[in-house]
């Protein structure tokens, strides 16, 4: 059930004005990341208090994976904790009451050790007429505030089903909510493109961001593999078997239907990266004979021209999506496989990775700022792990170590985590981690997952 | 007078004188009998068999054959190979299976007299053995190609697979003179330790140099075919060299 998020008018309470989406409040820039603090919400009803606790770990799951701020350990909160404005307006009023009253309504309580929030997140949940609805308001704690109604950041209802599917989507509203408040962008909407053996023969596959609602996309029972996606969110391209030669077929994500796509007369076509605008393509193919080179093309495979001609192995080429007009690769100019650049007509090239080892799977962050890449840096050949390159300076850091055999990273579109797959004994899954190799977990466990393409939300 | 004339006088007198001593007087001996007389004697002749034939004399399995006789002067006339007792002369079918002798023995107080006579059955001559099998095109490509193997990271065609290719060669120039239609599909095949992507280009590679070297020794090009499977198609699994090794090959199989 699609989720409606709907801002409205607080009720009215004493004291209180109504509020309006998005920022109402003042944001206090922080010097390091801003520390948040969000209570566990209850829920009244019949139903809703059984789908909170699901609520609950969803949105400190979203705020734990997040780099833009520090959520606060549960254990630190104060023991009183408010749900609704006027909890606040009530702590503020017994401010100066004899005894102290247990701390938790006021916001100073929760600024103050061991909580040390800059901002809090309090709401509850509700059944209404067979939906779940939760209330959620966003505070800033900052001390030179005074005035409820101004530290009010925003206040939100997220309507959804009445299941757990509808608590993890009022979840990660709520939470991308929080985050949009410093700059973080929503996944929402996004979904990662994968390969699946489970069905018995490698497939196309589809799911959900955070590894709910797993679907099949092809079904042609033969090999089906390397996925790629347009940067509009609206078509899959992949390499399949299916013809008895590896060729590019296209796939629509929005009607699940084939696409027209024009293979040249070749023994290997493979490898599509779109540009920026989801017009055209390069593309790997041996059709000019030789070892497989750069090919550019209209995004049905019509117009294509060679852009490289390097006599040598050339595969994986990935469009800068900040310019679109130069790539990255995987050359065998070196000897061993490394990443090279070069502009969109195939000049200036230039080695990227060091020239040790075998360096693959190049992936653009969508900034343009760093290479995601997977290397087997000074190890046998075969033992990659997941590095993190500057585009400018090639200063790399390597993001996993130690966890079986790391590849094909793909970034979200915030630019703030990475999918990957992880090959450990003769497994492989799909993980997700942080952008700076924080908070790694599986996405995947049913047969073997690998190839993740993260596709940005249709526009 | 002879020593001999003396000696019979000599040893008449002596009996004459041995006799006459006993003091009687012996009868001169009876004169001998004269010889019997022989009894009356039965016929002298044996069994006469004027005939035993068959005829015809050979036969095919399944065809009779006559056996005739007449035989004479005999009380008992068998033929053997079941047949038994039989009048003096007559004939009789027989239906060998095989060749035969049938041997009549005619017995009478003259004697015994036997004949044979032989049917000879004929059989078609025996079936040349079966054409020796020639192997299909496809058993040829099955156990006459062989796999041709790779370095880490390479597609050359190494020194010693040289002969495995010329075997190969061979074999499949035969294959395409039997069959005109027929036509072949290099797979190539890489470890599973690099990138599956450059594993797909590199496959690529494999097949095309094992098409262009097996050109060079005259296979015709247009019956060879190449595609890669990378490292999607193994033949073992075990993270060992000696795995990795046999799966970085150039496989051939019949084209689709």
């Amino acid at each position: 059930m699609r989720t409606l998020t709907i801002s409205f008018s607080l009720f009215l309470a004493i004291g209180s004005m109504s509020a309006r989406q998005q920022v109402v409040g003042t944001i206090e820039k922080n010097p390091g990341k801003p520390l948040i603090a969000v209570p566990d919400f209850r829920a009244a009803g019949t139903t809703a208090p059984s789908l909170m606790a699901t609520f609950n770990t969803t949105v400190q799951n979203d705020l734990l994976s997040s780099p833009f701020i520090n959520f606060i350990p549960k254990t630190l909160y104060p023991l009183r904790i408010p749900q609704v404005p006027n909890d606040l307006a009530a702590g503020e009023a017994s401010a100066n009451a004899k005894p102290a009253p247990t701390p938790g309504y006021r916001l100073a309580d929760w600024y103050a050790p061991p909580a040390k929030a800059n901002y809090v997140g309090i709401g509850y949940g509700a059944d209404d007429r067979g939906l779940l609805v939760v209330f959620g308001y966003f505070y800033t704690t900052s001390p030179t505030i005074t005035d409820l109604q101004q530290a009010q950041v925003f206040a939100k209802v997220y309507t959804a089903s009445l299941d757990q599917a509808g608590a993890v989507d009022a979840a990660h509203h709520y939470a991308a909510d929080i985050l949009a408040q410093f700059g973080g962008q929503s996944l929402i909407g996004t979904r990662i493109v994968f390969v699946s053996d489970r069905t018995g023969s490698k497939e196309i596959w589809i799911m959900n961001w955070d590894g709910t609602d797993q679907r099949q996309i092809t079904k042609y029972g033969s090999i089906s593999t390397f996925p790629s996606v347009s940067p509009d969110g609206r078509t899959v391209a992949f390499t399949t078997y299916a013809n008895g030669y590896p060729a590019i077929q296209l796939f629509s994500l929005e009607t699940g239907r084939k696409l027209p796509f024009y293979n040249q007369r070749a023994s290997m076509n493979a490898f599509v990266s779109f540009t920026p605008d989801s017009k055209q393509i390069v593309f790997s193919s041996t059709a000019s004979g030789g070892a497989a080179q750069l090919f550019m093309a209209n995004a049905d495979g019509s117009g294509f021209r060679r852009i490289t001609n390097s006599g040598v192995i050339e595969v994986e080429a990935k469009i800068n999506p900040k310019t679109g007009t130069d790539l990255v690769d995987v050359s065998g100019r070196s000897g061993l496989p490394q990443v090279y650049r070069m502009n969109i007509e195939g000049a200036d090239v230039q080695r990227l990775s060091a020239g040790t080892g075998e360096a693959t799977n190049p992936a653009w962050s969508p900034d343009g700022s760093h290479i995601a890449f997977a290397w087997t840096k000074g190890f046998e050949p075969g033992n990659y792990n997941i590095f993190l390159m500057d585009a400018i300076t090639h200063d790399t850091i390597q993001l996993t170590a130690g966890e079986g055999r790391n590849e094909n990273p793909s970034w979200a579109p915030d630019g703030a985590h990475i999918v990957y797959a992880s090959k450990r004994g003769r497994q492989s899954q799909i993980w997700m981690m942080n952008a700076d190799g924080t908070g790694k977990h599986p996405l995947t466990e049913s047969g073997n997952n690998e190839k993740p393409v993260w596709v940005n939300a249709a526009k | 007078m002879t020593k001999q004339r003396i000696s019979l006088a000599l040893f008449t007198v002596l009996v004459l004188g041995l006799s006459a001593g006993c003091g009687k007087k012996i009868p001169p001996p009876p004169p001998p009998a004269p010889a019997p007389v022989p009894e009356n004697a039965p016929p002298s002749t044996k069994p006469v068999i004027s005939y035993f034939t068959a005829e015809p004399s050979t036969v095919t399995v399944g065809q009779p054959s006559s056996l005739r006789w007449s035989v004479a002067d005999a009380t008992s006339i068998t033929i053997d190979n079941a047949i038994g007792e039989v009048s003096p002369s007559g004939r009789r079918g027989v239906y060998p299976t095989a060749t035969t002798t049938y041997h009549l023995t005619a017995t009478g107080p003259g004697g015994t007299a036997a004949a044979d006579a032989t049917v000879t059955v004929s059989t078609p001559p025996p079936a040349p053995p079966p054409a020796a099998v020639q192997p299909t095109v496809q058993e040829i490509l099955a156990k006459q190609v062989q796999d041709v193997h790779f370095d880490y990271d390479k597609s050359d065609i190494r020194s010693e697979d040289q002969a495995i290719l010329q075997g190969d060669a061979s074999a499949l120039k035969t294959v395409f003179q039997m069959d005109a239609n027929f036509a072949v599909t290099i797979e190539g095949h890489c470890d599973e330790r690099g990138s599956a992507e450059y594993n797909l280009a590199l496959g690529d590679r494999r097949a095309a140099a094992t098409k262009d070297a097996l050109i060079s020794l005259g296979v015709p090009g247009d019956k060879l075919k190449t595609v890669s499977f990378g490292k999607e198609r193994p033949i073992c699994t075990e993270a060992m060299e000696d795995c990795y090794a046999r799966n970085r090959r150039a496989h051939f199989s019949a084209a689709q």
